[in-house]
């Protein structure tokens, strides 16, 4: 038999989708960039832009009224770009996904509209929006009209502090990531509203479930929270960024042995907390229809899934702030940054910071994807053991071993060297053992070519 | 200028606030009644973020409208009240002691403000209520307060756990 001959190599093709769909999701951040001088408070953005449509509409607009109405205009323009960053980016997030999925499981996936199946996410959303928002008759029709919106609204509120770059966040609360952990208390509200308005058994049943499992790994999620907190000193996710630097060595999650646990102890939370398999008990298919979303139809569920989406971006970007060094540059120390401002460098400056943390937030919703398509979903019981007689006493251990780490550091500052060049040597050598493994699998299915034909 | 900000910022989280806690008492369903306290739970943090306790208004929204709600919630929805079980109960004599309590909070607080007479806003500094500020008071300050009230929620946990343990 002939060797096998793809029947066509469409590479560029490829190239094109997947330059497409990194860049669509981040003209969103690109845009709260440039709109950035008008949010500052003391700027004068907004005083400026002022006297120039004044200019424009031939109307005096230097008045108090007008910079209120000023400002809260372009807060809520920012806003409205922030929501539909996390918008398009679960939109595009689903398509790369399936596709991810169709690979994983030897098929091909949606390949159909658009180059690669790339415009399916629009039209799925074109779908939901032109079906009919049911509302079961026994529902508490007013909660079960609501309840999406609290799931969006935790969904979008974390946007504020969450940092795309160096400039590049909202608010720089003093409590940031604290402030995070309190708002996505909204979905789960969200959620059990959900499940119990619907009036059915599955919807209740997966209501309740997702309660239980939000409430028990909100206790590990803090916990491993406050080891990267501890070595920061400081909330404030902007502070702890800067308490990290560019190189790996340099990173918390090396810095410190309990912070490399508590970052697995936290990215389970996270799963746990945004309902991914293997913790997606509380939709799982096989035993209750669809969960807490069983009753849904149209827009309402269209907006769960996109904060389901857009929460592997949240989860992702807090744990690359956390533990992965953020938007540090290599060769860009403080003094270095504060030494562009001002020149047109500055803003190159800031879409580099925004490039590096994009790059390692994408790294990590790729591992959410390929773990939600490697793992079987749990059983319920093994889900609340794993959080409560394992991952509780864990992060316990990590936070006070951390304490103690602190004093170390204190005492002797090579400490944090030593150990951070330890573990990143130790993580390059398990990147590499994955690269090779791989290589080794695709070797062995196909020799050295890969088949973009069904692409 | 920052006044009239302040003002309209005030107002856009008070009114709702009084509208939600109004819907708590009113409201003829258990779970709509939860569902308001969330809300006003939430429009309450905003109160506390405009006067800078941010630390306070995150705190309150994670322990009241995250933890102590779904707990609530939860209650609410395995106890399954019905209409009859809230008639049987002594509704009536409740909401007349609830009517006159709410309206002595409100004399003593209205007189209260009249005879402070005018307020002398004072400016406070850049710390005050970051983490770091309420952390400083909290352990030198109030410690024994702080000590006091976790062994009381020490205590309520192990009760929590003896009383559960029964039924096991």
């Amino acid at each position: 038999m002939a060797p096998y001959q793809p029947k066509s190599d469409p590479k560029w093709l490829v190239a094109l989708t997947l330059a497409v769909a990194l860049t669509v999701p981040f003209l969103f951040p690109v845009l709260i960039l440039l709109s950035m001088p008008l949010a500052e408070p003391s700027g004068g953005g907004v005083t400026l832009a002022l006297r120039w449509l004044g200019n424009v509409l031939g109307t005096d607009l230097s008045g108090p009224v007008a910079h209120d109405v000023g400002t809260a205009v372009v807060l809520l323009l920012i806003a409205f770009l922030f929501i539909n960053f996390g918008a398009i980016f679960s939109g595009i997030c689903v398509w790369w996904e399936r596709r991810i999925a169709g690979r994983m499981q030897s098929r091909i996936g949606p390949n159909r509209q658009g180059l690669g199946g790339f415009l399916v996410w629009v039209a799925d959303a074109v779908k939901f929006l032109l079906k009919e928002d049911l509302v079961p008759a026994e529902a508490d029709s007013l909660l079960f009209r609501i309840a999406p919106y609290f799931v969006l609204t935790g969904f979008a509120l974390t946007f504020v502090v969450l940092p795309f770059g160096h400039s590049v966040v909202m608010a720089d609360l003093n409590v940031g990531v604290f402030y995070i952990t309190s708002v996505t208390a909204l979905v789960v509200v969200g959620i059990l509203i959900s499940g119990w308005s619907s009036n059915s058994k599955w919807a209740l049943f997966g209501g309740m479930r997702s309660a239980a499992q939000v409430v028990s790994y909100e206790i590990p999620a803090g916990l491993a929270v406050f080891v990267p907190v501890l070595m920061a000193g400081s909330l404030s996710m902007q502070d702890i960024i800067r308490a990290q630097g560019a190189a790996p060595w340099d990173w918390f999650i090396f810095r410190n042995p309990a912070a490399l646990v508590a970052f697995f102890v936290l990215f389970t939370s996270q799963l746990a907390e945004a309902n991914r398999t293997p913790f997606d008990l509380p939709e799982a298919e096989s035993e209750l229809v669809a969960g807490y979303l069983s009753e849904y139809s149209g827009f309402r569920f269209a907006l769960f899934f996109m904060s389901e989406f857009g929460n592997i971006w949240v989860m992702s970007a807090l744990a690359t702030t956390l533990f992965f060094g953020g938007w540090q540059v290599p060769g860009m120390p403080a003094a270095a940054i504060s030494a562009l401002k001002g020149t047109g460098a500055w803003w190159g400056w800031q879409l580099v910071s925004m490039a590096v943390f994009a790059v390692k937030t994408l790294l990590l919703a790729n591992v959410v994807i390929w773990l939600r398509w490697t793992l079987p979903r749990i059983r319920i019981d093994q889900m609340m053991t794993l959080s409560w007689k394992y991952l509780v006493p864990i992060g316990f251990v990590c936070l006070i071993f951390t304490l103690f780490w602190q004093l170390g550091v204190g005492a002797a500052p090579g400490l944090e060297l030593a150990s951070g060049v330890a573990l990143s040597v130790g993580a390059l050598f398990v990147v590499i053992a994955f690269f090779r493994r791989v290589f080794k699998n695709v070797t062995d299915v196909r020799g050295d070519a890969i088949d973009l034909s069904n692409w | 200028m920052a006044d009239r900000a302040e003002l309209w910022i005030f107002l856009l989280f008070a009114i709702p606030l009084v509208i939600a806690a109004a819907g708590v008492v009113a409201a003829r369903n258990p779970v709509n009644a939860a569902m308001s306290l969330v809300a006003a739970f939430f429009f309450l943090a905003g109160i506390y973020v405009l006067l800078v306790a941010h630390l306070v208004a995150f705190l309150q929204i994670l322990v009241y409208a995250g933890a102590i709600m779904v707990v609530f919630l939860f209650v609410i929805m395995l106890l399954q009240l019905h209409d009859q079980d809230m008639q049987d109960a002594k509704l009536k004599a409740m909401q007349w002691g609830g009517i006159i309590g709410a309206s002595g909070v409100l004399t003593v607080v209205a007189l209260a403000i009249q005879q402070a007479g005018e307020i002398h806003w004072k400016a406070v500094p850049e710390s005050f209520g970051t983490v770091k500020a309420v952390g400083m008071l909290l352990f030198t300050q109030y410690l024994l307060p702080f000590e006091a009230t976790s062994l009381l929620l020490l205590v309520a946990i192990v009760g929590a756990v003896v009383v559960a343990k029964q039924r096991i």
